[in-house]
């Protein structure tokens, strides 16, 4: 299979209009996203892009589908490291389905090769932007503050 | 923070060899179905059924549907919240160089 792909699951305690919310709001995401924030207008065909901090463009891409607050499918392109923009187009699916008192959330990420450098790179991001994703909508306060506590002194 | 619940169902997920196992090989190769994963594991489709339910229930496994195949991916999301919860609030520099310590003497001794 000429794919690479991952899948992150979690639920978390709260509804699908907040946790859309979370994913689409420049000011939340900087919170539990280091810094790092996403730009669209988040509609079908509008384009998309993630920043730094610093605001240099990581990725670019366009919404392929937008359907609030339940399914967000991304395109896009790596664009600061040369080796990872190589490899072209990423889709990006975001599903929320709500389950009792939580909200499942589901992220699918995958390249149309295998193996990926990039679905490697991001697949070492995600799990602790998931993790402060949740921290932050359940207690209002994120886990991490940095996303590679070991390298602090 | 995850529901007690939760946490008692991924530290019982990961109380058993064959599941680690299992959560070593989607880690190796992510997206197997279950023919491929049960290749790799002496125990019967059925045990293997059994332990993917089981690692599906804690969150440690997600399914997608292609087709008529389910494919098997490790979700590393609750791992990272044993992390922040077990590990990283006791985490010392000194457990570091112990652990380093001890992975040096086991290596130069097998």
């Amino acid at each position: 299979m000429a794919r690479s792909t991952f899948v992150y699951v979690t639920y978390i305690r709260t509804t699908p209009e907040k946790l859309w919310s979370a994913l689409t709001d420049v000011e939340y995401m900087k919170q539990y996203w280091f810094g790092t924030h996403c730009e669209s207008q988040w509609t079908v065909g509008s384009p998309w892009k993630m920043l730094s901090g610093d605001g240099q463009i990581l990725d670019a891409g366009e919404i392929v589908e937008a359907d609030p607050p339940r399914r967000l499918v991304i395109r896009w392109r790596h664009q600061s490291k040369p080796e990872l923009k190589a490899e072209g187009d990423s889709q990006c699916t975001m599903e929320l389905e709500p389950t009792g008192t939580a909200v499942k959330l589901s992220i699918t990420h995958t390249i149309e090769r295998e193996p990926s450098k990039f679905i490697t790179a991001v697949s070492g991001g995600w799990p602790k932007i998931i993790s402060n994703l949740k921290s932050l909508l359940e207690t209002g306060s994120i886990a991490l503050q940095n996303a590679y506590p070991g390298n602090q002194r | 923070m995850a529901q007690r619940h939760d946490i008692d169902l991924l530290f019982k997920a990961l109380a058993d060899p064959s599941r680690r196992k299992l959560v070593d090989l989607l880690h190796a190769h992510d997206g197997r179905t279950l023919n491929e994963l049960c290749q790799h594991l002496d125990m019967t489709r059925q045990g293997v059924t059994q332990h993917l339910r089981l690692l599906e229930a804690a969150n440690l496994v997600a399914i997608v549907r292609r087709g008529r195949e389910k494919l098997h991916f490790l979700n590393p999301v609750p791992l990272q919240e044993i992390y922040e919860r077990w590990i990283a609030k006791f985490e010392k520099p000194r457990l570091k160089a112990l652990s380093k310590l001890k992975q040096q003497l086991e290596k130069a001794s097998g």
